[in-house]
C-alpha cells in the first residue's frame, strides 16, 4: 500500500516534469530569448545589479509593444557571481543552452575579455555598456560605453579650458586606469605639458586609507599652478577618497577631481556636501534636461517602485544598445546573430539627452561628452557638453595603435587594420 | 555625411526646459535668462551684474545660486526658494515670500554653475563681508582673498586694518597687504615685506617667494628670500614628518580595531575564524540601522551603536560557536572551511536583505573636518576619534580579561584547559562567551569602520588578512602585541607610502611579516606557558 502511493506519486512527478519540459519547448518555439549576464552577487553586484533591472523593464516595454517580429522577448537571467572565468563559463551556458540570440553584459574589463572568445567562437553578439579602455574591436561585441576619447580626453580638454596646468592621474591598480592614464599622459606631454607638472599614482582595489595620498595631492597643488585630480579611481575606494579630501579641506575649487568611474549609483552612498564642484565625465546625466529622460526616468521609478532608485550613464548604454540591436533584428528581419551583426552597423536611435547614437562600422557607437559638476543632492549640473563624438577603438596618441582602424563593414571586415601597412593583423584585442 | 546630419541633428534638438523666466522685473529677468542657460562664460559677467545692481535682495540671489537653494519654476518661470521635503521640494516664491506647493525635483530648473563661477560669486560674498560684525566671517572674508591675491586688495583692505581690533583677523591683513608689497618696485618695500612674510606657512607666501628667490632683479631681495625660503622649507618638512606619523598611528588603530576581536577569537581560543570580517560588517550594517532609526541625531545614534553592534555581533559569535565551531575544536581545517562558508552565508544574507549595494552612513558633524594646526598640518577629526577610541576599547578589554571573573576563566581554559574544568570552571560556556566577546568586539570596530569606509556586503574581507596578520604578527595570544604590532605595521606603512606608493608598501610590509616570522614564528610577544607550546 504504502510502496504503491510513492510509485504513484513518483509517476505523477514525472508526468510533471515531462509536461513543464513539453511547455517550456512550446514557449521556446515563440520567444526570442535574451541572455542578461551580469554579477548579481560578489563585488560587482553593487553596480550590475541595476543593468540587470535595467533590461528586464526594457524587455518588459518591448514585449507590452506587442514584442519583436511578432514573438515575445525572454529574459534569461544568469548569475557569474563577480568571477571572471565564471563569465565564460555562463555565456556558454546561455548560448548553447538556453540558445539566447543576444546577450547583454559584463561590466568590468576582465570579464568582457573572459568572455570575448566564446561569443566569438559560438557567433552571437554581446551589448557591453560601461566605459573602457579601447584598444579592442571585435566582430561580435558591441561597444555602447564610452571609449577614452569620448570620455577621458574631452573631460582633460574641459579642465585645460578652465586654466589646470598641473595634473593627478590617480587610479585604482588594473587595467582601464593604467591604459587610459598612459594615453592621457601622452596626450598632455603632446599638448606642452612637462613630465614634472604630471604625477600618475595607483592604489590597491578597495583602498580605503587615502590619508598619504589626499596630502601628497594637495602638496602637489600648493605650487601656484592650478592643479586637478583625473581620477581612475574605481568603485567602492572612491567615497573614502572623497571623505577623506573634504575632511583635509581640500574644495573643488581649489583642486578639482574629475572622475570617470563616479556616477549618480556610486554617490548615492555618501553625503555629497563636501563634494560639490567635483567632476565626472560621462555620456548621460540623470540631470540631462530632455523629453526622452524625464520619460525614461518615470519608467524606471515605475519598474522598481522605488522614487530613490538613480539612473545612470551605463543604463543609457544599455538603453541604446537594447534598441539598436531591436532595429536590428527589424531590419534583418530575423533574429539570426550573424544576420543581425552585420546590420547592425549604421542603425540609429535616440538616446536619452535629447540626440541620437549611431552604430559606426568600428562596433563602437556615437555618444555626447558631457562634464557634471556633483551638487549637494548627489546629482550633477551639467557644466559643458559637446556634439556627438564617434567612439575610437584604437587610441591616436598610444605609439602601438595609432595607425590601426576598425572596419567591420564587407570587403573589408577587419577589426584591427594597419592604415600604414595595408595589412588586417586579425589580432581584435 | 551622415555624422555631419547626427551633429546638426543634435544641435536641434529642443531642451525640455525653453529658459522662461518671469519675476516682473525685466532686469532681473534678463541676469537670469542667462543664468539658466548653458553658456558659462556669460554667466560671470550675468552675476557681476547682479552684485552691481542695486536689487535689495542681491546677496540673498547670489547666496541662494551658490547653495543651490534658488531655483526657477520650469512652468511659470517663477524664482523660487526649494527646499527639500521627503520626495519633493518645497517651493516658495523668492519675491514675495508666497508658498507655491510641492514640486518634483525635475518641475523645478537649477542655477548650473562652476567651480570659476563658484569663486566669482564667493569673491563677492567676501568682499561684502569684509565690513561683517563677526570676526569669523571676515577673518573667512580676508582668508578669501588671500586665495586669489590681487593689487586691488590692498586699497581694500588698508583702511580696515587700522580699525581691526580682532588679532587674528589683523595678521590675515597684514599677510594680504605684505604680499601686495612683495611685488613693488623698490627693493626696500620688498625687504621689509619678505620680513614680514618669513615665517608664514600659507602657500601663497611661500609661492611668492619661491618667485622672488628664482629671479629677482636685487641680489640682496634675492638672498633674503632664499633664506626666508630655506627656514619655511625646513619646518615644513618637520610638519610633513607630524603628519605622516598621524597617518600612520591612524591606520594602525583601525588595523588594531580590526584585529583585537580576533586576538580573542584566534589569539587565545585559537579558532580560524574566517567570519571575523563580516562580524565587523554586521557591527558596520548595525550603525547604518540605528542612524536609521534616529535620523535626526546622527551623533547620538552612532554613540548608541556602539553597545548595540556590541550585542549583534556578539549573539551572532555565539550562534555561530555553539551551532558550528564547537563541533569543530581541534580540526583547523575544517573549521577554516566552515566559518569560511558562514562568512558568504553573512555576505549574502546581508546582500539580500539590506542591499547589494553601499549603505549610506552619515558622519556627525564633530566627525567630520579637520583640526587646522597651520597651514601646513591639518589633522582631520575622525581620524583623531578612531584613535582614542581605539585605545579605549583596548583598554576595556584589557580590564575585562585582567579584572573580571570572566577574564580569568577565560585564560584560565586557554592556558590549560583540563586544569581549568577540573577546578570546576564549565569550559564550554567559557568557549561560547570568549566567541561571543572577541564578535562583539569586532561589532565595534565595525562602528568605527563605518566613519571611515563603505558600509556593504564586501566590508568584511577588505580587513581579514590585514586582521589576521596584525594577530600573527604581534604574537598569537598576546594583547599587547596586537596593540604594538597593529600601530607599528601602521606607521611603518605610512612612512613606506610616500616613497614606494600604496599598492608597493602593502606589499613590503607584507614580505616584513613573512620574514619576520620565518625568525621569530611566535610573533613580537610570544606567549609563554605551557598552552603554547602545542
Amino acid at each position: 500500500m504504502h510502496r504503491s502511493i510513492t510509485l504513484r506519486r513518483l509517476g505523477l512527478a514525472l508526468t510533471t516534469v515531462a509536461t513543464l519540459a513539453i511547455t517550456a519547448a512550446a514557449q521556446a518555439a515563440d520567444t526570442i530569448k535574451v541572455g542578461i549576464l551580469h554579477s548579481l552577487s560578489g563585488t560587482m553586484a553593487i553596480s550590475e545589479t541595476t543593468l540587470k533591472d535595467t533590461l528586464l523593464m526594457l524587455i518588459d516595454e518591448q514585449n507590452k509593444k506587442g514584442g519583436l517580429l511578432g514573438k515575445k522577448l525572454e529574459p534569461v537571467v544568469v548569475d557569474p557571481a563577480s568571477n571572471w572565468p565564471l563569465f565564460a563559463e555562463k555565456a556558454r551556458e546561455l548560448i548553447s543552452k538556453d540558445g539566447v540570440t543576444a546577450i547583454f553584459g559584463c561590466w568590468t574589463s576582465v570579464s568582457r575579455k573572459s568572455v570575448l572568445p566564446v561569443v566569438e567562437e559560438l557567433k552571437v553578439p554581446l551589448f557591453y555598456p560601461v566605459q573602457y579602455e579601447g584598444e579592442e574591436s571585435s566582430h561580435y561585441v558591441f561597444y555602447t560605453g564610452a571609449a577614452p576619447n569620448q570620455q577621458a580626453i574631452p573631460a582633460v580638454d574641459y579642465l585645460m579650458g578652465q586654466g589646470v596646468k598641473r595634473w593627478v592621474l590617480e587610479g585604482t591598480d588594473y587595467v582601464y586606469p593604467r591604459t587610459t592614464n598612459k594615453i592621457l599622459e601622452a596626450y598632455l606631454k603632446s599638448k606642452g605639458f612637462s613630465a614634472k607638472d604630471i604625477i600618475v599614482n595607483y592604489t590597491p582595489f578597495g583602498f580605503s586609507d587615502w590619508q598619504s595620498e589626499v596630502a601628497r595631492i594637495k602638496k602637489f597643488g600648493s605650487h601656484g599652478k592650478k592643479t586637478a585630480v583625473v581620477s581612475t579611481i574605481n568603485g567602492d575606494a572612491n567615497v573614502p577618497f572623497y571623505k577623506e579630501l573634504g575632511n583635509q579641506g581640500i574644495s573643488a575649487e581649489d583642486i578639482p577631481v574629475i572622475a570617470f568611474s563616479v556616477g549618480e549609483e556610486e554617490l548615492s552612498g555618501i553625503d555629497t556636501k563636501p563634494l560639490v564642484g567635483h567632476l565626472a565625465a560621462w555620456n548621460y546625466f540623470e540631470s540631462v534636461d530632455a523629453e526622452a529622460n524625464d520619460e525614461f526616468i518615470e519608467k524606471w521609478h515605475k519598474f522598481v517602485k522605488n522614487d530613490d532608485r538613480v539612473t545612470n550613464d551605463p543604463m543609457e548604454a544599455h538603453y541604446i544598445g537594447f534598441n539598436m540591436w531591436i532595429k536590428a533584428v527589424e531590419k534583418a528581419g530575423t533574429t539570426d546573430p550573424e544576420k543581425v551583426v552585420d546590420a547592425m552597423i549604421g542603425v540609429t536611435v535616440p538616446n536619452l539627452s535629447g540626440g541620437y547614437a549611431a552604430m559606426m562600422p568600428n562596433h563602437h557607437i556615437t555618444k555626447p561628452v558631457l562634464i557634471g559638476e556633483i551638487q549637494d543632492d548627489g546629482q550633477f549640473d551639467i557644466v559643458y557638453r559637446t556634439p556627438e563624438v564617434v567612439g575610437d577603438a584604437w587610441s591616436d596618441y598610444l605609439p602601438g595603435s595609432r595607425d590601426l582602424i576598425a572596419d567591420w563593414r564587407k570587403p573589408l571586415s577587419c577589426g584591427n587594420y594597419n592604415v600604414k601597412t595595408g595589412k588586417c593583423s586579425g589580432q581584435n584585442y | 555625411m551622415t555624422l555631419r546630419i547626427l551633429l546638426l541633428l543634435c544641435l536641434l534638438t529642443p531642451s525640455a526646459y525653453a529658459g522662461r523666466v518671469d519675476t516682473g522685473d525685466p532686469r532681473l529677468d534678463a541676469i537670469f535668462r542667462i543664468l539658466t542657460g548653458n553658456h558659462f562664460a556669460d554667466k560671470a559677467e550675468a552675476l557681476a551684474k547682479l552684485a552691481a545692481s542695486p536689487h535689495p535682495k542681491r546677496y540673498e540671489l547670489l547666496e541662494g545660486v551658490l547653495s543651490g537653494r534658488l531655483r526657477v519654476l520650469k512652468k511659470s518661470g517663477r524664482l523660487v526658494w526649494a527646499t527639500k521635503k521627503g520626495h519633493k521640494y518645497l517651493a516658495t516664491d523668492v519675491l514675495s515670500g508666497e508658498p507655491l506647493g510641492e514640486f518634483k525635483r525635475r518641475k523645478l530648473k537649477k542655477i548650473a554653475i562652476n567651480n570659476r563661477l563658484r569663486r566669482v560669486i564667493r569673491g563677492i560674498l567676501a568682499t561684502r563681508d569684509l565690513d561683517s560684525g563677526d570676526p569669523a566671517r571676515r577673518l573667512k572674508s580676508v582668508q578669501a582673498l588671500l586665495a586669489n591675491p590681487s593689487p586691488a586688495q590692498a586699497t581694500l583692505l588698508a583702511p580696515r586694518l587700522e580699525k581691526e581690533t580682532d588679532p587674528a583677523v589683523r595678521e590675515a591683513m597684514q599677510l594680504v597687504l605684505a604680499l601686495g608689497r612683495l611685488a613693488s618696485d623698490a627693493p626696500r618695500v620688498r625687504l621689509q615685506a619678505i620680513a614680514m612674510v618669513g615665517d608664514s606657512l600659507q602657500p601663497v607666501a611661500r609661492q611668492a617667494l619661491v618667485r622672488l628667490a628664482a629671479s629677482d632683479p636685487d641680489p640682496r631681495v634675492k638672498q633674503a628670500a632664499q633664506d626666508a625660503l630655506g627656514k619655511i622649507e625646513d619646518r615644513v618638512k618637520l610638519f610633513a614628518q607630524i603628519e605622516t606619523l598621524f597617518f600612520g598611528l591612524s591606520l594602525g588603530s583601525v588595523l588594531v580595531l580590526a584585529a583585537i576581536g580576533l586576538a580573542i577569537t584566534f589569539g587565545v581560543m585559537g579558532v580560524i575564524n574566517m567570519a571575523h570580517g563580516e562580524l565587523i560588517m554586521l557591527g558596520a550594517y548595525t550603525t547604518y540601522l540605528i542612524q536609521r532609526l534616529l535620523p535626526e541625531t546622527t551623533g547620538l545614534a552612532l554613540l548608541l551603536a556602539i553597545p548595540a553592534a556590541f550585542m549583534v555581533s556578539g549573539v551572532v559569535g555565539i550562534a555561530i560557536e555553539r551551532g558550528v565551531i564547537r563541533f569543530l575544536y581541534g580540526r583547523p581545517l575544517e573549521t577554516l572551511l566552515a566559518t569560511f562558508g558562514i562568512s558568504l552565508i553573512l555576505q549574502q544574507t546581508a546582500r539580500t536583505l539590506i542591499s547589494p549595494q553601499n549603505v549610506p552612513v552619515a558622519n556627525p558633524g564633530f566627525m567630520s573636518g579637520s583640526w587646522q594646526v597651520n597651514p601646513v598640518l591639518s589633522l582631520t577629526y575622525n581620524r583623531m576619534y578612531i584613535i582614542l577610541f581605539c585605545l579605549l576599547v583596548f583598554a576595556g578589554l584589557f580590564l575585562v580579561l585582567k579584572r573580571t571573573r570572566l577574564g580569568l576563566q577565560v585564560r584560565a581554559v586557554s592556558q590549560n584547559r583540563a586544569m581549568a574544568r577540573a577546578m570546576g570552571v564549565h569550559s564550554a560556556r567559557v568557549d561560547a562567551l570568549t566567541f561571543g566577546l572577541g564578535s562583539g568586539i569586532a561589532g565595534i570596530a565595525g562602528v568605527a569602520l563605518s566613519q571611515l569606509t563603505n558600509v556593504g556586503p564586501n566590508l568584511g574581507q577588505a580587513y581579514i588578512v590585514d586582521s589576521f596578520m596584525v594577530v600573527v604578527f604581534g604574537g598569537v595570544g598576546n594583547l599587547w602585541g596586537t596593540l604594538i604590532g597593529g600601530l607599528g605595521l601602521g606607521v611603518a606603512n605610512k612612512f613606506l607610502e610616500p616613497w614606494a606608493g600604496a599598492v608597493m608598501a602593502k606589499i613590503l610590509i607584507l614580505v616584513f611579516v613573512i620574514l619576520f616570522i620565518q625568525k621569530r614564528p611566535r610573533g613580537l610577544f610570544p606567549q609563554k606557558g605551557r598552552a603554547a607550546e602545542g
